[in-house]
């Protein structure tokens, strides 16, 4: 009976934890779905009378939001695919391969991984602006060619591999960039698939770096692009409903179709204490 | 068999003879290029940019650039803004972390509890926050505190209680923006506490109760010391995040009312790209590098953390 009454009580209470975190999200869905000014009508709905899309075509027809759409989707990707490429290829580097200065250049790393990202901004900005690339993609892309969490990461999992595979596949006559390819890069598939998960909801959420590089709305992506939409259309709760649920959908459906990839990387990558 | 451990004799002979190859430095070159050239040059710069007087003249022309020595640190310790941003943001990381931590380990010790049922519906649940983009939850946060029409306040009227300006009373708004970021982050650490409380391992929790422990003493005796290492780790990531609070205050508040929510990011950010001090906002930029070397440092020397503890031990 104590029993019964105590799982109750834990159900409820993991309950009302999930309704306190699924609230805003919620009423942000409900909101968007209202037509304009039954947010803010007295006293005001929580639910929609009539549901209605008209703010998610607004957001693309009449406001530039698609472009925006467009752009986080490419600029997210292009950071993905490029950061996959060079921190694999450090991280195998880090756990197989001998080099001069490995071990010492693997220590600074590890230490310059606490420096935050906002102490090279300025600097990084003056050397944007003189390669001339202010206001392009190029810009914006710059910080994602390579990251210590990803190389870490993967040279964490490469660890694990054991060397008599990749010495086979060499005595096999493989040069080292066939070595990877062919058997480094096959294992390490879910560590790939962790990396190229984190990489992407990285760069779809940053907002700060690219609101410093991108004046050209045209090239802005969706968080730059719904932080302006806020000072134009401050009042307009029901289409920022709208615009913000644009936004976060993409990564919430991505995370929950890759969220045991996704965890792994908080769990067992190189940031663990 | 002989022929196969001869096999694998020769093969680690190989390996221990195998000379340095240039493979190595060809394959971790292109991501250590691009770290020094976009990470660690700037860093340097950030540091020689805070003992010159750039400004929107040295933007147009780099030959009026002047080194002016500590002024702009002097400067700095004469802003009463910076010292309110510096008091914001540290604010933010003592009381926003202390809470978020607390959060996340309550909801850890929740949905571990033996008798919690669908643990990972529960905690995809709690994580999914982490994930969303935080301009777009800030916004959607900003209109949960309006004073007229958020559900915060309607659900303090259905108490009986009086409604608040949550974002435009200078004692609440740091306050709301803590409240938001609990909201957002307790999810992350949640799910480090929940994968190190499934590590520990049972016996002990069975010698306590046969000691005569109850549920709150194994708590205290058995679970928060081995939670200890999770915790440390788990504070300073918190601590060195909170730190860098921005976007919050940039889309709910803009720093105010007053100063109220200005972090020193948000002042970093105002002083080098809205007016081009950037000599004055990298001097800015270098007293948060220390703070959070500072954190690291004071976690390594009390509790022998570090962001990659298990690089050491292994």
């Amino acid at each position: 009976m104590r029993r019964r009454a105590l799982a109750a009580l834990t159900l409820l209470a993991l309950v009302g934890l999930a309704a306190a975190t699924l609230a805003p999200l919620l009423w942000m869905v409900s909101v968007s779905l209202m037509p304009a000014g039954e947010a803010t009508a007295v006293p005001p709905r929580l639910l929609p009378s009539q549901p209605t899309l008209e703010h998610y075509a607004a957001l693309f027809t009449r406001l530039p939001l698609a472009r925006a759409f467009v752009n986080s989707l490419f600029l997210a990707s292009a950071a993905t695919a490029l950061g996959l490429v060079t921190n694999s290829l450090a991280g195998y580097a880090f756990a197989k391969l001998r080099f001069r200065g490995r071990d010492a250049l693997s220590r600074a790393l590890l230490a310059a991984l606490v420096i935050p990202g906002q102490v090279a901004m300025l600097p990084l900005f003056l050397m944007v602006k003189e390669l001339g690339l202010v206001n392009t993609y190029a810009g914006v892309l710059v910080p994602s060619l390579a990251s210590i969490f990803g190389i870490f990461l993967v040279r964490q999992y490469v660890v694990g591999i054991p060397d008599a595979l990749l010495d086979a596949a060499r005595l096999d006559g493989a040069g080292e960039l066939r070595v990877f390819t062919r058997v480094v890069l096959p294992l390490c598939r879910p560590v790939l698939v962790t990396l190229a998960t984190f990489t992407f909801l990285g760069a779809w959420n940053d907002f700060l770096w690219p609101l410093v590089v991108l004046g050209d709305e045209r090239l802005q992506p969706l968080p730059v692009a719904l932080a302006s939409l806020l000072g134009e259309h401050a009042q307009d709760v029901e289409l920022l409903m709208a615009g913000s649920l644009l936004t976060v959908l993409p990564v919430v459906l991505l995370f929950v179709a890759l969220q045991r990839h996704y965890l792994a990387g908080i769990l067992t990558g190189g940031l663990r204490g | 068999m002989v022929a196969r451990a001869e096999g694998g004799a020769a093969l680690s002979a190989r390996a221990a003879a195998r000379p340095r190859t240039p493979a190595g430095l060809l394959f971790a070159g292109p991501a250590l290029a691009a770290l020094a050239l976009f990470f660690v040059l700037p860093v340097a710069a950030a540091l020689l940019l805070s003992v010159t007087d750039f400004d929107l003249y040295a933007l147009a022309d780099p030959a009026s650039l002047r080194v002016v020595g500590l002024a702009n640190y002097a400067r700095l310790l004469a802003d009463p803004t910076f010292w309110t941003a510096l008091a914001n943001t540290l604010t933010f990381a003592a009381v926003g972390g202390t809470l978020s931590v607390l959060v996340s380990l309550g909801g850890a010790l929740l949905l571990q509890a033996p008798l919690a049922r669908a643990r990972s519906f529960f905690r995809t649940i709690y994580f999914l926050p982490v994930v969303t983009t935080l301009v777009a939850v800030a916004i959607v946060w900003r209109f949960l505190y309006h004073p007229r029409i958020g559900l915060l306040n309607r659900a303090l009227e259905a108490l009986g209680l009086p409604a608040q300006d949550w974002l435009g009373d200078p004692a609440l708004a740091m306050p709301a923006i803590i409240g938001l970021a609990v909201w957002k982050n307790f999810g992350f650490n949640l799910v480090i506490f929940a994968a190190a409380l499934q590590a520990i391992p049972e016996r002990l929790y069975e010698a306590a109760r046969l000691d005569g422990a109850t549920g709150l003493q194994q708590l205290r005796h058995v679970t928060l010391p081995m939670l200890r290492p999770t915790t440390s780790f788990v504070v300073l990531m918190t601590a060195i995040g909170s730190l860098q609070l921005f976007a919050e205050p940039y889309v709910m508040t803009q720093g105010g009312p007053g100063d109220a929510t200005r972090s020193l990011v948000l002042l970093m950010y105002e002083q080098g790209f809205r007016w081009w001090n950037l000599g004055f906002a990298a001097a800015v930029a270098f007293v948060l590098f220390a703070l959070v070397a500072l954190a690291t440092l004071l976690a390594r020397r009390f509790f022998g953390v570090t962001l990659v503890g298990a690089e050491r031990k292994a």
